[in-house]
């Protein structure tokens, strides 16, 4: 066969197409991303929920899957949260894997019942003989001025309760191979993701909300924190938006001589406890902050993780910053005073390394 | 409330022309630091923004019929119910601009307005007003007076648990409620006839046992005297019941909204047939005003309304501190 050049070169770049291709991408366009690779590897797989066909989502998470998959499996409901959510779970005992949307987590509290008396619980009821894969996904967070009912994270109102995996990725790389895991899962996972993160043209435009994400398919654990900046001296813990902060604050803490370590926790529920006192035993010092309320919350379960099993190596109390235990508000000075930034991320560290 | 119709047209009348006014100033505020950019929390007026320009008879042709002792509670797009209702328009407008001298000292915004003075709320939760105003019925029976209560909700909202829960209640304990659906055809994106399995939700009615009522075409005269039967009926004890009126939405379901899944020319046909220039015109026809009284009443609209935006930009925004306060009364 004589040599063929031409032939040579394409096998090469199709080889390059399927296993190395990475592009940009924002949070939105990773979880579209990561829907329509499932969707065409799974035909069990559709998606429930209000303005996910034509819209797209109101948050841009089904952008696109409409005209791919057509309303059999992309299908608008009416405002019927407790309906399609509870439908979702006799579809999964019939051997499907629904995803469905909670358009705003704030909106729980309409179908609370079905989520965490039945699809949280009925695996475990069952001793296990009734498997339950579906994806829960709900759009969180704050900083826009939407006020107390659309503005909550709640991690930590999931977080508490057994019997479903939580988790809450803030990079799309993150987002996209969480995302398959948790499609992949057997188990019912929340899938939360802020709307500041899904890098939509109508809101703040962040760094953070554009990232590489390979084309290829592929998982990343649903149980593991991530550590997104290497330091020595402070630990700062944070999911979403408290992980940029956290950034933040990491590179102006660099100037004031002190080296931060930035944790992304990604997963509430399980918590990765291995990396959070791994951590620690290096730095000895620990910030904790959340966008969820103060008491009982994610600052409250890291702190007591770290005091109950990594005591030895703390060398200044942790230091927990949250929502000062209000509703959210509305004006701006208001809501800006009760959600931490990276300023009050600095203030701790510096009150920490003193102390 | 009113003597007689010609008052009382002349009440809607001026309520729809404040709530249209109000809200073509809204659209302009809110767009305030959102050019050419646009950014939801930009701006002077921040946040989720629901206009009701179109939908203004299904709350005023309603509303005349009720006291400041009637309760209403109403929705995410509360602005034509609020100002019909009375709400003290300075503070309102104060509330959306996230100012202290607002409703709720600026915590609540524009979809969490709050007056118990005049007996009005509203939420951002879709369908859960419905049992407040069910709640607030019982307690006028109980209490022994002829109060009513209205529950304003949107199309979508009858989809809702809450909905059916409230409906049972209320015809199973005999309550003063009315609930006024207004049907502006889109829940956000999603159409009516995508997302409700009867063409008309009055005919829901039958399932509660009690009497249902479909006004087509937003036609104020229609909803107004359709609306003084259902309060009437629920004054006198004789139960509640469900008002659907075919309603239009100008706008998108919030500002920003690119409202792709809409046909163009679908507001340009609605607009063709406003309300308000609908009623203008009978009022002129049936020579219940003049010209000049109208012009008159416009010109207070207009005065009424710039100073409530007046107030709510002059006002202090409160200190950070201040989002600590209330938690507990």
């Amino acid at each position: 066969m004589p040599f063929d050049r031409t032939r040579m070169t394409i096998n090469y770049l199709t080889m390059e197409a399927t296993k190395q291709i990475t592009r940009k991408l924002t949070g939105s366009k990773a979880m579209a991303q990561a829907l329509e690779q499932e969707m065409n590897r799974d035909k069990n797989i559709f998606i429930m929920g209000e303005d996910v066909g034509k819209y797209g989502g109101i948050f841009g998470s089904t952008t696109g899957l409409y005209e791919k998959f057509g309303q059999e499996r992309i299908m608008d409901t009416p405002i019927s949260e407790t309906g399609f959510i509870g439908a979702a779970i006799g579809a999964a005992a019939e051997g499907l894997r629904p995803i469905v949307e909670l358009m705003f987590v704030d909106f729980h509290g309409v179908v609370m019942d079905q989520i965490y008396n039945h699809m949280a619980k009925i695996p475990y009821m069952s001793g296990g003989s009734v498997k339950l894969p579906i994806v829960l996904l709900t759009a969180v967070g704050g900083g826009y001025s939407d006020a107390a009912q659309h503005s909550q994270t709640l991690y930590a109102s999931f977080g508490h309760l057994p019997g479903m995996k939580v988790v809450a990725p803030t990079f799309p790389n993150d987002i996209k191979g969480m995302l398959i895991s948790a499609i992949r899962d057997d188990n019912p996972v929340v899938f939360m993701f802020h709307k500041t993160l899904q890098g939509l043209g109508w809101m703040d435009q962040l760094d953070a909300s554009l990232g590489p994400v390979p084309e290829e398919v592929y998982t990343t654990p649903l149980d593991k924190a991530k550590v997104v900046r290497e330091g020595k001296d402070v630990t700062i813990v944070g999911v979403q938006m408290m992980t940029v902060e956290a950034l933040k604050a990491a590179d102006k803490l660099v100037e004031r001589g002190i080296d931060a370590e930035v944790i992304d926790l990604r997963s509430i529920k399980p918590i990765d406890k291995e990396t959070l006192l791994k951590s620690v035993a290096k730095t000895g010092r620990m910030v904790v902050v959340d966008e969820d309320y103060y008491s009982y919350g994610i600052t409250a379960e890291v702190s007591a993780i770290v005091a109950s099993e990594g005591f030895k190596h703390l060398k200044a109390p942790i230091a927990r910053l949250a929502i000062p235990d209000v509703p959210i508000p509305y004006s701006r000075v208001l809501e800006k005073y009760v959600i931490p930034d990276a300023n009050d991320i600095i203030n701790a560290v510096e009150n920490m390394v003193t102390y | 409330m009113k003597k007689n119709s010609k008052q009382d047209l002349l009440w809607i009348y001026r309520k729809m022309k404040t709530s249209r006014y109000f809200e073509e100033r809204m659209e302009k505020a809110y767009l305030e630091g959102k050019q050419p950019v646009f950014n939801i929390g930009a701006g002077p007026v921040p946040g989720e923004m629901h206009l009701s320009n179109g939908q203004e008879p299904a709350a005023a042709s309603m509303i005349v019929n009720l006291t400041k002792d009637d309760t209403v509670t109403a929705t995410h797009r509360p602005h034509h119910q609020a100002i019909a209702k009375g709400v003290d328009l300075k503070k309102m407008t104060a509330e959306i601009f996230g100012k202290k001298t607002g409703l709720g000292k600026g915590k609540g915004g524009h979809m969490h307005l709050f007056d118990p003075i005049v007996k009005f709320s509203c939420g951002g939760i879709v369908g859960a007003g419905i049992p407040h105003a069910v709640g607030a019925a019982l307690a006028n029976k109980k209490k022994g007076t002829d109060r009513v209560a209205v529950a304003f909700i949107g199309e979508g909202a009858v989809n809702s648990g809450a909905f059916h829960e409230s409906m049972n209640l209320a015809a199973l304990w005999n309550l003063p409620l009315v609930v006024v659906v207004e049907d502006n055809s889109w829940g956000i994106s999603v159409s009516k006839k995508n997302s409700t399995c009867v063409p008309t939700n009055d005919v829901r009615a039958a399932a509660y046992g009690i009497k249902g009522y479909g006004v087509r075409d937003n036609d104020p005269l229609k909803m107004y005297e359709v609306s003084k039967e259902a309060v009437e009926r629920a004054r006198k004890g004789e139960g509640p019941s469900i008002i659907e009126i075919e309603t239009y939405r100008y706008l998108g379901h919030f500002q920003g909204d690119p409202e792709l899944y809409r046909p163009k020319d679908e507001v340009s046909k609605l607009r063709a047939k406003d309300p308000i220039e609908r009623l203008k015109k009978y009022l002129l026809e049936e020579t219940l005003a003049s010209e000049e009284d109208l012009r008159v009443l416009d010109q207070e609209i207009m005065k009424e309304v710039d100073n409530a935006y007046e107030f709510a930009i002059n006002s202090a925004y409160p200190e950070p501190e201040e989002a600590l306060e209330d938690v507990f009364v």
